[in-house]
């Protein structure tokens, strides 16, 4: 059974724009997913979709074998998501903020409160418990919406972007936390502008644009469409960046 | 979700709720307790000693009952309102209840439970201000309970349409200011409507405000303008239908998902 499914996935909004045309991909359980793609290619619409913020047109999707049409509480006990923008009330305290999310998930306090003390040890965020979230660094605010979105235990975390803004030395603190979280059997799906970050993390990639994948395979299928004599510019990026401009400016 | 899970999550709604209502306390109570002190001190023992009896009770003890619904309708709904208005602009918090396995009756009912406890401390806090002025007439207990709760409700249920609704601040000011108002003013907070000329009765009685003053007054006075059982019918439809409405709309994601 895969970790997601999804078949010809289309979604159009109201003003007449169409963010994804016909996404099918699949993530094996235990997987760590890049996907890729410019400014305006549909990752944040796919994600909304999977998980439930945004409504779909058309397709299937199917996480951990629930049908998020048929049983969508099933399908969201499974997901922990981290999205792009940051999305937490910055009133309250770090500690609420990650033992309330516990709570929507039907964890009760008692059990959520050691649970929470250790992902935010874990993400350094330990002595700010008790802040309220308005008195994080834009970093710390980062690392709170990882452990917010882990406190369920879910089996499977989306990461949108989880890196923006965030510094190189912290940025490599995360990259070892996840990999940490793959090496527990957690699937990863991620979006990330940085590429070196996508290949030194994932094992698969797809690569999406204008709402449709135009690759996707494992890192080194996709590493290997690189064509060095398609390379015109003075300027050189990673193997996969040049994929990816190749792929995504044509 | 088990139904143990649904009432954790149900639980965490209402806390999280409670704690945000007593954080923010001169915004949720102190405005409806000093308000309602300058109604008892002008309508009450200013202009009351002037007007002497409504309908056989001293007008400051006829006042009370409409005082009291006027702080708990205002405040149920704007709690509502304002939390899923909030929620949805103010960083998109109401995405953490979303993803979340979270059945759409469970966030209606958590919101406006929320609602309901504002509207109940309020409902107490200014009937504790209303002893500074009179002493009080407690006809039928139960029946002042029952529409203490079922007015917040119907209130709650009403501003959670209107944050779901609403796409700008003022989404969530029109109602209160252009609609709630009038309608609570002209709902008999003031007055009995025997001692309305003509057509001012009229209008007076199609105003559902004025069956819920009129059914809570009774539980005080033992006097109403209208019977005890339309009362309540009103506020049951309004219940239903608002219950129904609420819903439907965050089922369907409407505001909430795009």
């Amino acid at each position: 059974m895969n970790a997601l499914s999804i078949k010809n996935l289309e979604k159009t909004y109201a003003g007449g724009t169409r963010a994804l045309d016909g996404v099918s991909l699949e993530m094996p359980p235990g997987d760590f997913f890049a996907l890729l793609g410019p400014n305006g290619a549909g990752k944040t619409t796919l994600i909304g979709i999977v998980t439930g913020l945004v409504n779909k047109s058309a397709g299937e999707v199917e996480v951990f074998g629930a049908n998020i049409d048929r049983e969508p509480e099933q399908a969201r006990t499974y997901i922990g998501v981290v999205p792009q923008n940051l999305n937490i009330n910055i009133f309250e305290k770090v500690i609420d903020i990650v033992v309330n999310q516990a709570g929507y998930y039907g964890v009760p306090r008692s059990r959520a409160l050691p649970r929470a003390e250790k992902i935010l040890a874990d993400l350094n965020l330990y002595e700010k418990r008790y802040e309220p979230a308005q008195r994080l660094s834009g970093g710390m605010q980062r690392r709170l919406m990882i452990a917010r979105a882990l406190i369920h235990e879910p089996r499977f975390l989306i990461l949108d972007e989880p890196t923006a803004g965030v510094d190189v030395e912290l940025r490599r603190s995360m990259w070892g936390y996840l990999t940490g979280l793959t090496q527990q059997g957690i699937t990863i799906l991620l979006t990330t502008h940085y590429l070196e970050e996508a290949e030194r993390l994932a094992k698969h990639v797809a690569i999406i644009n204008k709402g449709s994948i135009v690759a996707q395979g494992s890192m080194e299928e996709i590493l290997a469409l690189h064509d060095e004599s398609a390379h015109t510019g003075k300027l050189r990026g990673g193997r996969l960046e040049e994929v990816f401009l190749q792929l995504t400016q044509s | 979700m088990t139904p143990y899970e649904q009432w954790i999550s149900f639980y965490t709604i209402v806390r999280k709720d409670i704690v945000r209502i007593f954080r923010i306390w001169p915004q949720t109570f102190l405005p409806s307790i000093v308000t309602s002190t300058l109604y008892f001190l002008i309508f009450g023992s200013f202009l009351g000693s002037r007007i002497g009896n409504v309908s056989g009770v001293p007008y400051v003890m006829f006042v009370v009952p409409g005082l009291v619904m006027l702080s708990v309708v205002m405040n149920s709904y704007a709690n509502t309102s304002f939390t899923m208005f909030a929620s949805k602009f103010f960083a998109r918090s109401i995405d953490e209840i979303l993803v979340s396995p979270t059945p759409p009756w469970i966030l209606v009912a958590g919101f406006v439970s929320g609602g309901i406890i504002r509207g109940l401390i309020i409902g107490a806090l200014v009937l504790g201000v209303s002893l500074f002025f009179t002493h009080l007439i407690i006809f039928n207990l139960a029946v002042i309970i029952l529409f203490l709760i079922l007015t917040s409700l119907v209130f709650s249920l009403g501003g959670l349409v209107n944050g779901v609704y609403a796409t700008s601040i003022d989404g969530i000011n029109i109602i209160p200011t252009f609609i709630l108002t009038p309608l609570l003013y002209l709902g008999g907070v003031f007055y009995s409507v025997t001692s309305l000329p003509g057509a001012w009765g009229i209008v007076t009685q199609i105003d559902p405000i004025f069956y819920i003053i009129n059914g809570f007054r009774y539980g005080f006075l033992g006097l109403s303008d209208a019977p005890l059982s339309v009362c309540f019918g009103v506020l049951l439809f309004f219940a239903a239908v608002l219950a129904a409405m609420n819903w439907y709309l965050l089922k369907k994601g409407f505001g909430l998902r795009q």
